[in-house]
């Protein structure tokens, strides 16, 4: 009974106790299994458990002065001692108990045994007197007698049915005195048990009682505990003092002795990161004397990298001063790395969500962009063709006759459909650029040739009193690859751009070699030095190779050959020149090795400059946006669409080089382009040997190849063109700016690249021959002009004039017909002069040539009456296209030619001569876009290399037309063609790739007509 | 005029215009029949079975390479290119319609839409060719009884 009592404290104990030394959550069954079984048993359990020794670091010295000085070690004890009192109390309490209990017992035996007597007592007193003496007593007995006559019911009824027997006998009386004195004696037996029992529990509690005992058994039992849970817990735990330096540590794998550590500080042991934060945060702890948490990340040379979450308490004396800390370190390296790691993946997964989210939506828009886009450029190339419909109509309408003021009302029509037309082509090309369709081509080409033709085309259509410049610096190369008609179309529109905005002084081109796409500016003019040795270059070709050079002549028509033979006089008298400089030829070859030795890649950077209005310094950041214009005032003022130098900017940047502008208001702008070409080796190479015959063979090539400097000077009109009052008249006219080239007359043939609609009526008319025909009809188209506007027929001849036949056209406009007759005489002159100069052959062959284009060419200048029957020729690969087209040729009072691809054109070409193409863009084989380009290049060199590079051999040379037949090999056939969609074949393409025109799918009857009116006259 | 005669004649007219009506055929068609003439008679129905003839082989290469384990785009491309191209040089308005919608899927190389841009596109071939059938039949019938066949300007 003792022994279970005792439990009950026990547990009460502990709970109050110990909650702060157990890991709460492992309280709950090791506290109990700890404290329900016998030290014995717990000892039992850790028997197997050996717990190596090295593990325990012990001050046993510090631990006891700890016990005693510090506030947890005193209560602690005082908990014990607590404790142990409460045991001993209740104990006492029992033993009490147990003696009141025993005493109660006593008395009621004695009560018992009194009443025995008095019952004696009773009976005597009964036979005496009936009355029952004690009265005070009973009542008071009555109490006691309740309880043990409950206890020994059966008893005394026992006692009762025993004695029934014979009532007031002797013998009931004897019987009833032994019983009592059984009674009695088994009374006195448990008195005497109970009394051992006492003793024998006071004696066990004597023997259990010990404090000193039991609490080195509690304290063994945490022992055990402790190390039972700790032996292979990766912590370490320690007390330091208040100077930091270890009083004890508790280490499972300890790298250093007990020795090594007891006694120093952190800083002590161990050096590296993380130790002086550690150390550093634990005197935290001691100041604030509040416990805390850290995690701290050590690198030292002991243990390497290793983070530990470290708790630190503080410890304070009995006094409440921080005597030291209490430390507790747990290593978490591979918690934090994980929970970096997933940190850091989170961190990606939340960055990959937002960039999927935002690549979602950039997709989304951008296929709503190009969906947009596609959208714009097919209804821009939907409301092209209707547009190019009455942009054309209106043309013709302006060359009938029309009063002053309809002319002025047709002007304004023509200008907004110009613009129009323009707004539309350049969204089409911006559209193309950003929609990636726009592919580059690489194409061999002359930068020369392009920065003149460009000029030139922009001197055909300038309406103001500007110089047209362009210097190309003697190292960029004669031939370079790159996409020629984009550059084209960044130059055109520039130079476009400056002619806007300047109105008077001069507006240029300048070219030359940067050794890395950096924008440094050379001088503008070149050094004379390089024109002459240019031209010394050349002189030295010609001279070494004159056969060859008349063998070309009496190849080319006769303009060309005219052309050509004013060139040799003013090279003659450059050569003579160059001599007499000393200028050797020697120079010329020596460039031409730097030439060779040239990497592959060159990269030529472009100045467009002028002396307009400028740029505002506000404007500059906007200049190239879409739309997007100086001012409003600007947009009045100028027109335009705003889009120009957006496309430019594009295409300089598709093409891998960079588009800038610096400018100064009022003083002029300079655009910048620098773009990377690839420079052909072979070309380079060949152009003082080999080649030599090819190129005197292209007469143009030939001055085009080394001149680097063009200007075209300001030529002030009279009256006569502004009183005619259709700029659109003046535009279709030859040049109206006097042309000043050192190489003046061989320009002539450029001409017809700028104008090609024209030329087709313009070639034939270019004989010498005719110059007199020409001359008559140039006064009549001068006189014309004066009054009413021009017909067509009448431009054809003034382009002639201008373009062709007189080199100084514009002089010839300006001044009266006579002297343009006149002139044109002396040209002739000259020309005969020449042609007699030359040797035998090469005069017959120009002969023989004037005289087949002359006949060619008869009946031409009477009127605009069509040949008798031209010849066409259909490139289409779909029948039913053929079919209707014949069908509708046929309707047109036309036959025609079919072949179903590019390759079969190209033959069909060298076959015959035809006065129309239609081609098809989209063809298998070859396209219409490449037939073109062979076609044209055919026109231009005379040869065909191009077709033959393209894979299409020559055809026999008796079959061939064209091979043998010169006055036909310079004839520009107009090529129209036929287009099905936007994107793909865009019509710019098609004039890009040196087609005259377009009509878009399906071909309807009007359509053709239009056409075959207009290229068939 | 025979009163037959006209009423052959009104349903030719009717046969035309629904054609037109429901967008089947469009101006280029007109465009054919103006260009039919006493020196070309037969000019439409020729052309027109030209391009049936051609459509139908154009149909059957197309099954065929879509039906090929890789399929070329490229070459599907051209052949939609041809159709489209014939199918506008005739009017035939809602066949080149299809083959644009064809020629995009193709673009995108989307097998399974353009699968079923050839099932529709063959749904249109055989509806215009079953209409312009009709069509011809109704002036044969025409020419037959010795009617001529009216000269519709643009009149719906």
């Amino acid at each position: 009974m003792v022994c279970e009592m005792e439990k009950d404290p026990i547990e009460d104990m502990d709970i109050e106790v110990l909650p702060s030394m157990w890991p709460e959550d492992i309280r709950d069954d090791a506290g109990k299994q700890f404290n329900i079984e016998k030290p014995g048993g717990d000892e039992d359990m850790l028997k197997d458990v050996t717990i190596p020794g090295e593990h325990k670091i012990l001050d046993f010295k510090r631990l006891l002065e700890l016990t005693n000085y510090t506030d947890q070690g005193a209560s602690q004890l005082a908990y014990l001692v607590k404790h142990w009192e409460y045991r001993q109390a209740n104990a006492v309490r029992l033993l009490k108990e147990e003696l009141d209990i025993l005493s109660r017992q006593r008395q009621e035996v004695e009560l018992k045994k009194l009443e025995i007597l008095e019952e004696h007592r009773f009976e005597e007193e009964r036979y005496g007197g009936d009355k029952r003496p004690i009265s005070i007593l009973d009542d008071a007995y009555d109490i006691w007698q309740d309880v043990p006559r409950r206890k020994s019911d059966v008893v005394i009824q026992n006692k009762r049915v025993e004695i029934d027997a014979e009532y007031d006998t002797v013998i009931y009386w004897k019987q009833r005195a032994m019983h009592l004195e059984k009674l009695l004696e088994a009374s006195i037996h448990r008195e005497q048990a109970l009394m051992e029992k006492l003793q024998e529990s006071i004696n066990n509690m004597e023997k259990q009682s010990s404090p000193v005992e039991e609490l080195s058994q509690i304290l063994k039992r945490a022992d055990n505990f402790l190390h039972f849970i700790l032996q292979n817990a990766p912590v370490v735990i320690g007390h330091q003092d208040k100077d930091l330096k270890y009083r004890f540590i508790y280490n499972p794998y300890p790298t250093l002795h007990e020795e090594d550590v007891i006694g120093k500080t952190d800083i002590d042991i161990f050096t590296g990161a993380g130790v002086k934060e550690s150390q550093e945060f634990k005197r935290e702890v001691l100041e604030k004397g509040l416990p805390a948490k850290r995690e701290i990340t050590f690198d030292t040379e002991l243990f390497g990298a290793k983070t530990f979450l470290i708790h630190v308490a503080p410890v304070f004396s009995k006094d409440g001063e921080t005597i030291g800390i209490n430390y507790m370190g747990m290593d978490v390296t591979d918690q934090v790395r994980i929970r970096e790691k997933m940190a850091r993946l989170r961190e990606e997964m939340a960055v990959r969500n937002a960039k999927e989210t935002e690549m979602n939506k950039t997709m989304y828009i951008t296929e709503e962009t190009m969906r947009a886009k596609q959208m714009l450029a097919t209804m821009s190339h939907e409301i092209r063709s209707p547009l190019a419909g009455v942009v054309s109509m209106a043309e013709i309408l302006a060359q009938t006759r029309l009063d002053r003021e309809q002319r002025q009302l047709l002007e304004v029509m023509l200008s907004s459909g110009d613009l129009v037309l323009q707004l539309i082509n350049d969204i089409l090309d911006l559209s193309k650029v950003e929609s990636g369709v726009m592919k580059l081509e690489a194409t061999k080409f002359r930068p020369r040739e392009v920065v003149k033709h460009v000029l030139q085309t922009a001197a055909a259509s300038l309406r103001k009193i500007l110089t047209l410049e362009g210097h190309v610096a003697d190292d960029v190369p004669i031939e370079v690859i790159g996409d020629v008609l984009r550059i084209r179309q960044i130059l055109t529109n520039l130079i476009s751009n400056a002619i806007k905005f300047t109105h008077e002084g001069k507006v240029g081109i300048n070219l030359y070699v940067v050794p890395e796409p950096s924008l440094e500016k050379i001088e503008e003019s070149p050094e004379k030095s390089k024109v002459d040795q240019s031209t010394s270059l050349e002189s030295k070709m010609k001279g070494e190779k004159s056969s060859s050079v008349s063998q070309a002549s009496s190849d080319q028509q006769p303009v060309q050959v005219k052309s050509q033979n004013g060139h040799f006089c003013q090279n003659h008298a450059l050569h003579d020149k160059t001599r007499n400089m000393c200028e050797s030829e020697a120079s010329a070859d020596r460039d031409n090795e730097e030439e060779d030795t040239r990497e592959t890649t060159v990269w030529i950077c472009c100045d467009v400059y002028d002396t307009g209005i400028g740029i505002p310094e506000n404007a500059l950041p906007t200049l190239f946006k879409k739309y997007m214009q100086v001012s409003a005032d600007h947009a009045r003022k100028y027109g335009g669409t705003g889009l120009g130098l957006a496309i430019c900017k594009q295409l300089v940047e598709l093409m891998g080089g960079r588009l800038t502008v610096s400018s100064r208001e009022h003083i002029g702008s300079t655009f910048t382009f620098v773009l990377p070409y690839k420079v052909s080796p072979i070309c380079d190479n060949s152009d003082d040997s080999d080649d030599l015959a090819i190129m005197a063979n292209h007469d143009s090539a030939v001055d085009d190849i080394t001149d680097g400097f063009f200007q075209f000077q300001p030529h002030t009109r009279g009256s006569l063109f502004s009183s005619n009052g259709s700029s659109r008249t003046q535009k279709l006219l030859s040049p109206n700016v006097v042309y000043t080239s050192i190489n003046k007359l061989n320009r002539v043939a450029e001409d017809s690249y700028a104008f090609p609609t024209n030329n087709l009526r313009v070639k034939e008319l270019a004989s010498p021959e005719d110059a007199c025909s020409t001359a008559d009809a140039a006064e009549t188209s001068a006189e014309t002009e004066c009054s009413v506007s021009p017909s067509l027929h009448y431009e054809c001849e003034v382009d002639v004039e201008n373009g062709k036949v007189n080199p100084q056209g514009t002089e010839c406009r300006s001044q009266s017909s006579s002297s343009n007759i006149s002139r044109l005489e002396e040209e002739k002159g000259q020309v005969d002069k020449l042609t007699i100069s030359e040797p035998p052959g090469s005069c017959q062959g120009l002969e023989k040539s004037c005289a087949s284009s002359e006949s060619t060419s008869s009946g031409i200048v009477e009127g605009p009456k069509p040949q008798p029957k031209p010849k066409i020729l259909l490139v289409e690969d779909n029948k039913i296209n053929v079919m209707v087209t014949q069908s509708m040729m046929k309707q047109l009072g036309h036959n025609m030619d079919v072949v179903n691809d590019g390759v079969e054109a190209v033959r069909a070409v060298q076959r015959h001569t035809y006065d129309l193409i239609l081609m098809d863009v989209c063809m298998p084989v070859m396209d219409g876009l490449q037939a073109t380009r062979i076609i044209r290049s055919f026109e231009e060199t005379g040869n065909w290399d191009a077709a033959v590079r393209a894979g299409i051999e020559q055809v026999s040379s008796d079959l061939s037309c064209n091979s043998h037949s010169p006055t036909e090999s310079k004839e520009r056939v107009p090529i129209i063609a036929m287009t099905a969609n936007a994107l793909a074949e865009s019509a710019d393409e098609c004039f890009a790739n040196g087609m005259d025109s377009f009509v878009s799918k399906p071909v309807t009857f009007q359509k053709l007509k239009q056409c075959l009116e207009q290229y068939l006259m | 005029m025979d009163p037959r005669l006209r009423q052959m004649q009104r349903r030719w007219t009717d046969c035309r215009n629904s054609l037109f009506r429901e967008g089947i055929l469009d101006d280029m068609f007109m465009e054919l029949q103006e260009l039919q003439d006493e020196r070309n008679p037969d000019f439409i129905v020729e052309t027109v079975a030209l391009f049936f003839t051609n459509s139908e082989n154009l149909i059957r290469d197309l099954y065929s390479e879509l039906a090929q384990q890789n399929v070329g785009f490229r070459r599907v491309d051209a052949r939609i290119h041809q159709l489209k191209g014939s199918s506008s040089s005739i009017g035939a308005k809602r066949v080149t319609n299809a083959c644009i919608a064809f020629r995009d899927f193709c673009r995108a190389r989307n097998l399974t839409e353009c699968l079923r841009c050839l099932q529709q596109l063959k749904e249109e071939l055989l509806l215009v060719k079953s209409k312009l059938e009709t069509l011809f039949e109704l002036e044969n019938q025409l020419v037959a009884a010795g009617g001529s066949i009216p000269r519709v300007q643009r009149s719906f």
